[in-house]
């Protein structure tokens, strides 16, 4: 058997470990060990690559381990919890990249050495560079937004999607142009080429700036997938296997998320992204509307309720991450449960930035994953529940969703006004992100425990030890 | 059969077994998911390595040694992420 065969064996196995390591992570139990296989999956198909790679020029593979580890090392051990969604959407660009990179690379390649770019090859080429550049640079634009860089509110202007629609015919066409090109003409498939990616990095940013900063979920969650596509069609530029399947499973992972997140606010996928949703539109013109007063609580009262309570199901929302409160919520948590109180986690879908955020944030501070529960799992208990306290929630639990005529109308909701007792934990009585009023904070049964998320939860601490 | 028809069928069978394995994987790990997906997409290390492998110097050792960095970021800080944050969960 020669080496060539021996590697493409070595990629069939390292094909098995990333699926079986994707099906450990079917429970938290198996997860990391699922993990550690693909990690090793990744570490035998690299060292099969160099093996058939037959290298001349060791330079410039191990600047580039060198730097991408660096990078990556640092990364991972220095990123806040909280800024979780920030990291994998730059992950998400940065895997676009790089597979667009390799396109760009085989078609110097390939114009260098006098060959013909056309056909087969060069469809694969265009398409992983169309798909890798807009993947970068939506990815950044979706970074800038989770980030606070660039505004949260859809930026658009008018004729948008005309302009992106003309763009996007005007890249299929240089597609045909590269794609059937052949040798260094004067000005030939490598300038069209040049000028292609930097048209397919625009088309990226103008996807992306339409969309809302309530919307991020989605957008991450298409991201991840398209980095993978960009990783399948890499794959057929270079004519590997193993990429186009674990570029696949990536792809397959990200629509899945991407359409889950769709599913829990009652929205397609088209009009999550055209739809320019959310931001501080609506706000104006219903703050003139009639005038409804909140009951407000302060921490002393909201302990006693607390303490006194049997049932207590703690729903957090995005504010719990800003206010890098999840440590607190535990503790003043904990402190009930010594108390006897049965305490529960409901996490809706689409709470937070990036699908699972509240999961890992709550993981990060102890809070055992067996005490959260999804949206189907835990709804129906709400009405025998005693308190609810709601931290930095807000879309998730508006009672709006069940009239028909809310925008959010028909959005799955986590039904808090039915407990006994709601406390919202909330700076002020803004709208969330869905720029609508929320009727639950007027309720009779809820009341405002005014505050920043991090500050409230302390003082909660100290009143729930004198009760 | 051609390489690109096996291509396909690759493409095709591995986007079937994705649906399945994922769909089944609980809401709460779905952001290890997505770091480890990350990770997973810095499978395109493998053509990078295939540029960068004969490229002395010129564009081609750029975009080689550019395109193995960029995806060992997702390969190395994908993998260890996804392992910190899958350490923190603990059952009751």
């Amino acid at each position: 058997m020669d080496l060539s065969t021996l590697v493409e064996i070595a990629y069939l196995v390292s094909a098995v470990l990333f699926v079986v390591g994707l099906k450990r992570m079917q429970s938290p139990a198996t997860a990391r060990q699922g993990n550690q296989l693909a990690s090793f999956a990744m570490f035998l198909a690299i060292v099969g690559a160099l093996v058939v790679a037959e290298v001349t020029d060791w330079r410039g593979i191990l600047i580039g381990t060198a730097l991408g580890a660096t990078i990556g090392v640092a990364g991972a051990r220095l990123v806040a919890m909280t800024a979780m969604p920030e990291m994998v959407a730059i992950f998400n660009g940065l895997g676009g990249a790089a597979s667009g990179t390799v396109a760009a690379g085989t078609i110097v390649i390939l114009l260098q050495s006098g060959a013909p770019v056309g056909g087969f090859v060069g469809i694969a080429i265009t398409i992983t560079t169309l798909i890798g550049a807009v993947t970068l640079s939506g990815s950044l634009i979706a970074f800038g937004k989770l980030s606070g860089r660039v505004s949260g509110n859809p930026i658009t202007f008018p004729g948008q999607k005309v302009v992106s629609g003309l763009l996007f015919a005007v890249l299929l066409g240089m597609a045909f142009l590269v794609a059937t090109g052949s040798g260094a003409a004067a000005f030939g498939p490598l300038e069209v080429f040049v000028i292609f990616a930097a048209l397919a990095l625009l088309l990226g940013v103008l996807l992306t700036i339409p969309i809302g900063g309530a919307d991020m979920p989605v957008v991450v969650s298409l991201l991840n997938s398209y980095s993978g596509m960009a990783g399948s069609a890499a794959g057929f530029v270079i004519g590997n296997n193993l990429l186009i399947l674990a570029g696949a499973l990536v792809g397959s992972a990200g629509m899945i998320l991407t359409m889950i997140m769709c599913k829990a606010m009652n929205r397609s996928l088209a009009n999550v992204i055209f739809g320019a949703f959310g931001g501080d539109a609506g706000v104006a013109a219903l703050a003139s509307g009639e005038k409804k007063s909140a009951r407000s609580v302060d921490a002393e009262q909201a302990a006693m309720l607390l303490a006194y309570a049997q049932t207590v199901i703690v729903v957090p929302g995005y504010g719990l991450a800003v206010a890098q409160a999840q440590h607190e919520l535990r503790k003043a948590m904990d402190l009930l449960q010594e108390r006897g109180v049965d305490v529960r986690y409901a996490i809706h879908p689409v709470a937070g930035r990036m699908p699972g955020h509240m999961n890992v944030l709550l993981a990060e501070a102890d809070v055992p994953y067996d005490s959260l529960f999804d949206l189907d799992e835990i709804n129906d208990d709400f009405a025998r529940t005693d308190v609810v306290v709601v931290v930095g929630a807000n879309d998730v639990v508006n009672p709006e969703a069940r009239n028909p005529k809310s925008i959010i109308a028909g959005m799955p909701i986590l039904d808090v006004d039915k407990a006994r007792n709601v406390i919202v934990v909330k700076r002020s009585l803004s709208p969330g992100f869905a720029g609508i009023d929320n009727p639950l904070f007027y309720l009779e049964n809820s009341m405002m425990f005014f505050g920043d998320a991090k500050k409230a939860m302390t003082d909660l601490i100290k009143e729930i030890r004198e009760v | 059969m051609g390489t690109l028809l096996v291509g396909l069928y690759v493409l095709v069978l591995a986007t079937l077994v994705g649906n399945e394995v994922i769909s089944k994987v609980p809401p709460t790990l779905h952001t290890p998911l997505m770091s480890g997906a990350n990770a997973i997409s810095g499978i395109s290390v493998l053509g990078a390595v295939a540029i960068a492998a004969h490229a002395e110097s010129g564009a081609v050792w750029w975009l080689g040694m550019l395109a193995v960095a960029m995806a060992m970021v997702n390969v190395v800080g994908g993998f260890l992420v996804t392992d910190r944050m899958l350490q923190m969960f603990k059952k009751r």
